[in-house]
């Protein structure tokens, strides 16, 4: 689902469970386990059937071959491995993975990362409305519908009358037709910096200031003082961050809203290649295979963030 | 000095360029619905509210901003129930297996994302003639962001002072009148964050809508946002950058809402 | 009004750590019971068991004559003010004080007649419209008592009631506790850390440590008399000298010094043996001319107390103090002699204290 706002501090979490045991019992108000489980209930519930089931049924379907017409549809056999065999045999799935880590590379690995810490350490003096326009403006790509601004950049980038080639005082030069991957590089890195700005601006605080002070005093430039006092301190945030985003990333559905992975595949991300095979081929069986690699990534990635989290506390 | 004032010429000239950066693709959204004659490029408007009567003409257009509102809120009440009822339960009894589940749950949510399921929800959704059913999105959105909203809401509830309860206690408060007379009141603010960035998630939402919904009539903004510049022909920009901005305005303002409440104050009934 | 009783209750949590260890306890109807001791030591523990919020291990809570070990906390009759008084910041005062009338289903109208008579009697008539939020430190623990005294329980328990005032208002808010219980009559079982307080308030107290109850009695038979060498150290504002002693027929050999043998343990004592021999700095009376049976030594550190000083003396390589009248107190390096009051002298044994 899209990640509108940051998520829950999952520190939290983990450190609840391993922090010793408090000294009073916690259930204030005598709930009781019988009541505390029937509260508990209906979430689970829900997120037993609407969440967890549908992972849990990707590897079953990856494991027929169901499609959305035809016989296949009325009476689904079971297949075994094939389709995951036919997704490594596939070119389309290698280029369509290749594109896909060539947008979280770029987008997530460094631009997200590079701009929103660049942002968040040109603005650590600054106070006053001109950093909260800045921010704000930064914030704004990222809150606002992603329907509404992968069209600002359709519109921007539009080969004869868009912003951009008025700008650079050049017509007809076919952004999202001839570097489809270049835009939805920026289009990300531009839409996703306020979330690691943010994240990078509340580290930056919590260097104390004594430290750089202590280095400026010793003659460093701006540099040294990025490179000895701020890094060491921020190198765990800076890897739970990259985690975090490039699980986003990696996930993202927005090119379709700007290039529906054309022309021609050219900018077909996983994400847009599993709609297109699954649900416009209609080959729904081979889409769960695609599907199932997705979840295991993310499991992988998520499963090294925790740890991460854990070890950091 | 010079490389002093160099480099501050360098740095205005950064920040400068990173402002336009950001500034220009929204300018036209700014701009273009004011145009009585917009394109895509970005010019000064004329100040015109003509494209916003184009709007209400539309046949759908203002009826999917309906449908946003009917699916963010329906979602939002959902999520905030049924998440302050698990959370109070996990902050407050030590149930078998809490730990385990709620690292469970912190997984689940990270992992299973709209673009991992799209595939299984879609066949599901048509197995379970939920296909076309504002009900059965609500369900289904509500299943992805409840893990996120128990961890939020326990989150605040672990660290609110137990003392409140268990002095209704004491006086005799049954636990269903603690959670109605003392609990509620108290993690108000926390179940306003969670409504409000409920809604703001389904208001931006694309994919599910589009997957799961395809009567025009049902289809929230973000799927006709997207069909208007999608469909054949030539885009009409009057509408589409008028809905664009119509669209836009109701997240910007819960956002500067939550920004303003950021931070959860209690007001006094305990002594720190 | 009722009598608190306890009987071998135990508490241990899951983990093993015992918290409470067989205790017994008896407090009889109308008294203003303290519960001292060091943090961890399990008062806490103790009063949240005696109000049901925490479930006994073993043993039994008896209050009037009710065995209410199994009952639920709004079952057993009791009222209790939490050390953060726990004022629901969402509802005004007199809505908080009728909370518990409006657990027990008294009408509206009814139920803030009787809040507003409760919150006059306590000098709230001003602050009944008000949120707790709006209301000082004081006035706030006053709202909480008049919560309890709405409540017309036969028991009231109080988490360090005085913990949250500032030290000036402390001060007044201990007579004006005394005093109210006093017209109450109710039981009250409070908890403190401060043993100035437990004694300055308390009808008898008892002393905690780790799940224990070394001593219960009344304040002058625990400052004058305590009964082993953990609660002569816990209680009182100057610490009392405990030091190392060997019997020696009728007198004490103790660093380097004769003294007199406690009247308390007069007769029990075992030649040869080695005990430890406590008295107050309060009860030593300080001289510079030579004395029989005094600990005599050079005058170290002079601390002004005020009233009085607390001079101490390096007799041989020990510390000893006492207590000096304003007007009296010595130059530093002076020879002096403390001479100790026989009667209020003790004998303590493997830690516990020798007497008859």
């Amino acid at each position: 689902m899209a990640q509108v706002t940051s998520p829950p501090d999952p520190v939290k979490v983990v450190d609840d469970t391993t922090t010793a045991r408090r000294r009073y019992s916690s259930d204030a108000a005598g709930l009781g386990r019988l009541r505390a489980g029937a509260f508990v209930a209906p979430a689970l519930a829900l997120i037993a059937v609407f969440l967890v089931f549908p992972a849990l049924w990707v590897i079953y379907l990856g494991l027929m071959n169901y499609r959305l017409t035809g016989l296949a549809a009325a009476d689904p056999q079971f297949v075994g491995l094939d389709n995951f065999l036919q997704a490594i045999t596939d070119p389309n799935f290698w280029d369509s993975t290749w594109l896909t880590f060539q947008f979280v590379l770029g987008s997530a690995v460094i631009g997200q990362v590079v701009l929103g810490f660049t942002i968040a350490w040109m603005l650590r003096d600054w106070r006053g409305p001109l950093k909260r326009i800045v921010e704000g403006l930064v914030i704004l790509a990222w809150i606002l519908p992603s329907a509404v601004v992968s069209f600002l950049w359709v519109a921007l980038l539009d080969r004869d009358s868009g912003t951009l080639n008025a700008l650079l005082g050049i017509e007809g030069f076919a952004w999202l037709l001839d570097h489809p991957m270049l835009s939805i590089i920026i289009f990300n890195t531009w839409r996703g910096t306020a979330f690691s700005m943010m994240l990078y601006g509340a580290a930056l605080g919590n260097v104390p200031p004594s430290h750089l002070e202590s280095a400026r005093l010793a003659g460093a430039s701006g540099w040294q003082q990025l490179r000895d006092v701020v890094f060491p301190h921020i190198r765990g945030h800076i890897l739970t961050n990259l985690l975090l985003i490039s699980l986003w990333t990696f996930n993202d559905f927005s090119p379709f809203l700007l290039t529906a992975g054309g022309p021609d595949g050219k900018s077909e991300v996983l994400a847009v290649h599993v709609y297109k095979t699954a649900l416009q081929s209609g080959d729904l069986g081979y889409g769960a295979a695609i599907s199932t690699v997705i979840l295991l990534i993310n499991l992988v990635v998520a499963v090294f963030y925790l740890r991460l989290l854990r070890s950091k506390k | 000095m010079t490389r002093f004032v160099a480099g501050r010429i360098g740095f205005y000239t950064l920040i400068a360029v990173l402002l336009a950066f950001f500034t220009i693709p929204l300018l036209w959204l700014a701009t273009a619905p004011f145009t009585s004659d917009p394109t895509y490029e970005v010019r000064v408007p004329d100040f015109t509210f003509e494209n916003f009567q184009m709007i209400i003409d539309h046949p759908y257009a203002l009826w999917s901003l309906v449908n946003s509102l009917v699916l963010s809120i329906g979602t939002a009440l959902l999520v905030v129930v049924l998440s302050a009822l698990a959370a109070y339960a996990l902050s407050r009894v030590r149930l078998p297996g809490r730990d385990a589940l709620l690292y469970a749950l912190l997984l689940l949510s990270s992992i299973i994302t709209g673009t991992a399921a799209m595939v299984p929800l879609f066949q599901l959704a048509i197995e379970l003639n939920l296909i076309d059913s504002h009900t059965g999105l609500i369900l289904i959105l509500s299943g992805g962001l409840l893990p996120a909203a128990i961890f939020m809401i326990k989150d605040f509830m672990d660290s609110t002072p137990k003392s409140y309860e268990e002095s209704a206690r004491v006086f005799g408060a049954s636990p269903l009148q603690i959670v109605a007379h003392v609990v509620v009141p108290l993690v108000r603010p926390g179940l306003a964050t969670i409504a409000v960035w409920t809604v703001a998630n389904v208001w931006g939402n694309f994919l599910m809508p589009y997957l799961l919904l395809s009567d025009v009539e049902k289809q929230p903004a973000a799927v006709i946002m997207y069909t208007l510049y999608t469909e054949g022909g030539q885009a009409n920009l009057k509408v589409l950058s008028t809905f664009g901005l119509l669209y836009s305005i109701p997240v910007v303002l819960m956002y500067l809402f939550v920004s303003k409440k950021y931070g959860f104050r209690f007001h006094g009934g305990i002594k720190r | 009004m009722a009598a608190i009783e306890l009987r071998g209750l135990t508490k241990v949590y899951p983990g093993g750590v015992k918290a409470l260890d067989s205790l017994d306890l008896n407090i009889p109807d109308g008294e203003f019971f303290a519960l001292l001791g060091p943090s961890g030591c399990g008062k806490t523990t103790l009063l949240r068991t005696i109000a049901g919020l925490e479930t006994a291990t073993g043993g039994a809570v008896v209050i009037g004559d009710r065995d209410v070990t199994g009952i639920q906390p709004g079952a057993r009759d009791i009222a209790m003010v939490f050390q953060d008084y726990a004022l629901f910041p969402h509802m005004d005062v007199t809505d908080n004080i009728a909370y518990p009338l409006r657990i027990k289903k008294v009408a509206k109208a009814e139920r803030q007649r009787k809040a507003a008579a409760v919150g006059a009697r306590l000098g709230l008539e001003l602050l009944m419209d008000r949120r707790p939020g709006q209301l000082s430190g004081g006035q706030q623990q006053r709202v909480a008592l008049a919560r309890v005294m709405a409540t017309q329980a036969q028991a009231f328990l109080f988490d360090e009631p005085l913990s949250n005032l500032d030290a000036r208002l402390r001060l007044e808010a201990r007579t004006f506790l005394k005093k109210l219980q006093r017209e109450l009559g109710v039981t009250t079982v409070f908890v403190t850390h401060d043993q100035a307080e437990a004694l300055a308030m308390a009808d008898r107290m008892a002393v905690m440590e780790a799940g224990h109850i070394r001593q219960i009695g009344t304040p002058a038979e625990v400052f004058q008399r305590p009964a082993n060498t953990f609660v002569a150290s816990f209680i009182g504002s100057t610490p009392m000298n405990l030091l190392d002693a060997v019997v020696r027929s009728d007198t004490l050999e103790v660093a380097g010094c004769k003294v007199p043998v406690p009247a308390s343990a007069e007769g029990l004592l075992v030649d040869g043996e080695k005990i430890v021999y406590g008295v107050r700095p309060e009860y030593m009376s300080y001289t510079a001319e030579p004395a029989d049976g005094s600990l005599s030594g050079d005058v170290v550190i002079v601390e002004n107390l005020g009233a009085s000083h607390l001079v101490t003396l390096e007799v041989a390589d020990v510390l000893v103090q006492a207590v000096v009248p304003e007007g009296r107190e010595p130059e530093l390096g002076e020879q002096g002699f403390a001479v100790p009051r026989r009667d209020r002298a003790l004998a303590y044994r493997d830690g516990e204290l020798v007497s008859a």
